[in-house]
């Protein structure tokens, strides 16, 4: 199977999303960020379809509309206020309202809506491999420079605010990172999936540890296996990647909730 | 030299003043409560001290580096962080960077202020799953374990249940003697914590007041701050008891 060069850059690209995911999901979950996450994905809609408009690639539409969707949520109130959810909500029908324009503009049919939907790991280009890679690295880098002070924030932001953590701009800069998260993974499960790689790993992850570089480590290593794995099935079946993604991951969260309590809680 | 200091001190909120005159010296290694009525700026005086808000007149000095519990509810139950792990943003949270997994320069110091407040038998647990009073505790290590002279906490006893709240008044009174650490406490309730306390503050009716217990707490006094009927009785052991405190209600506070 890895002997065709676009299984190879599915098994490429799909490694890089689970990475992105993986660590970034971990942060959301934590953060009770999941419905910003999710508005984001729709943002690939208006991404997609204005890409296609603007004669560009469909990724970088992604890209730019997810993050933008991340500032315009930021801008919409401090994370857990009580406008924020609905300034979320409003962001997202402003997404999907631009998204049917560009269509109407574009004046066709998206010919991969099916996969901006559900996701596709054919015709995946080296470039394109090249452009996740890229994301993935300066993601990273955001962790690596920030990790410490977001977990402070995200557990206790009122005690983090008062030793010097500069809570507002951890905020919005982690939601531009969560839409370049997104977007990236958007393109492998499509839209509709994107929770297969960013919460259940993550979610699956804090429940079998409380230490945070083991949960990570962990998150990681499920979101690969269930992108492998799902690759290989989709490989070998015929039948859709994010069908598999969404499938695997889901039922492996069952398994690790199906525990029994004593065997981790106090790891 | 006092560790904590304010001279005439007075301040203003939206332009109008919350309290003003303000005289208090407290020195090193006392336990002080800072009591009064809800809104008379009992949170403000920690702000002042904190430097986090200017005094329009006078001075406020502290004497040393602070450790500060602010005001808060308790951690959602979903929270996945260890205990020990949310002690250790005591020291390193606000710096960039991430630190080495297999190292760990800071867990000598993170041990101590564990076994310090008792929370060893808990402190490798979840944060989210432990209850109110065990939470109160991790973070009241959590402010010592950057070895502050000075502790101040915004209503630490709040959200606790009775027994609880008469444990960790305990607790900072040992912490306070053991360590020699200057305490400044703001409570709604005086009672759990009156067999502690070297000082007690009022701030009620734009005064600040501040004297030792027994000089202060008497009907008379309390019930002119209070601006209502407040009465002080002794117990058959000599304890004092503050009865008629606005805003103290019946303890409903649970764990989980």
């Amino acid at each position: 199977m890895l002997a065709y060069p676009f299984m190879q850059h599915a098994f490429a690209a799909g490694s890089l999303v689970a990475l992105l995911a993986s660590v970034t999901g971990w942060f959301m979950v934590l953060r009770r960020e999941t419905f910003a996450g999710h508005t984001l994905s729709v943002m690939s809609f208006p991404g997609a379809s204005g890409a296609a408009l603007a004669g560009l690639p469909l990724a970088s539409g992604y890209f730019v509309f997810c993050a933008l969707g991340g500032l315009a949520i930021a801008a919409g109130g401090r994370r857990g206020a009580e406008q924020q959810s609905a300034a979320i909500g409003i962001v997202g029908a402003a997404g999907f309202a631009l998204g049917f324009l560009f269509l109407s503009l574009y004046g066709g049919v998206l010919e991969s809506l099916e996969s901006l939907l559900f996701g596709s790991f054919l015709g995946i280009t080296t470039d394109q491999v090249w452009t996740l890679a890229g994301i993935a690295a300066a993601v990273l880098a955001y962790f690596m420079l920030v990790g410490r002070p977001l977990l402070f924030g995200s557990v206790d932001e009122l005690v983090a605010r008062t030793r010097g953590v500069p809570v507002r701009a951890l905020h919005t800069s982690f939601l531009v990172v969560l839409g370049l998260a997104v977007g990236a993974t958007a393109q492998i499960t499509g839209v509709l999936l994107v929770f297969a790689l960013l919460v259940a790993p993550a979610a699956a992850a804090q429940r079998l540890t409380a230490r945070v570089p083991l949960a990570l480590a962990l998150s990681l290593a499920i979101a690969l296996a269930v992108t492998w794995g799902g690759l290989t099935l989709a490989y070998y079946t015929d039948r859709p990647v994010g069908f598999f993604v969404a499938t695997l991951s889901f039922a492996l969260y069952l398994a690790i909730r199906c525990l029994p309590k004593s065997s981790f809680a106090t790891r | 030299m006092a560790a904590i200091e304010l001279e005439d001190a007075a301040v203003a909120r939206g332009g109008r003043t919350v309290w003003a005159n303000a005289n208090l010296a407290v020195e090193q290694g006392e336990f002080v409560a800072v009591l009064g009525p809800n809104g008379a700026g009992k949170s403000t005086l920690l702000e002042v001290l904190l430097g986090l808000l200017p005094s329009q007149r006078g001075r406020a000095t502290v004497n040393g580096e602070v450790g500060y519990l602010p005001q808060r509810r308790s951690f959602d139950s979903s929270t996945r962080v260890r205990g020990v792990d949310i002690v250790r943003l005591g020291i390193d949270g606000a710096r960039f960077g991430v630190p080495l997994p297999w190292r760990n320069p800071h867990a000598g110091r993170i041990a101590e202020a564990i076994r310090l407040v008792g929370a060893e038998p808990f402190a490798s647990r979840a944060i989210g799953e432990l209850s109110g009073g065990e939470q109160q505790r991790l973070l009241i290590a959590q402010a010592l374990v950057g070895e502050p002279q000075l502790l101040f906490l915004d209503e630490p006893l709040d959200s606790l249940d009775l027994p609880n709240q008469l444990a960790v008044a305990a607790l900072l009174d040992r912490i306070c003697r053991e360590r020699s650490l200057t305490i400044l406490l703001v409570a709604h309730d005086v009672n759990p914590l009156l067999p502690h306390l070297d000082r007690v503050v009022y701030v009620a009716g734009g005064r600040v007041l501040s004297g030792r217990p027994e000089d202060v707490i008497t009907t008379e006094t309390l019930s002119d701050l209070y601006q209502a009927p407040v009465e002080v009785l002794r117990t058959s052991d000599g304890r004092l008891v503050v009865v008629g405190q606005p805003d103290v209600h019946t303890h409903h506070g649970h764990t989980h």
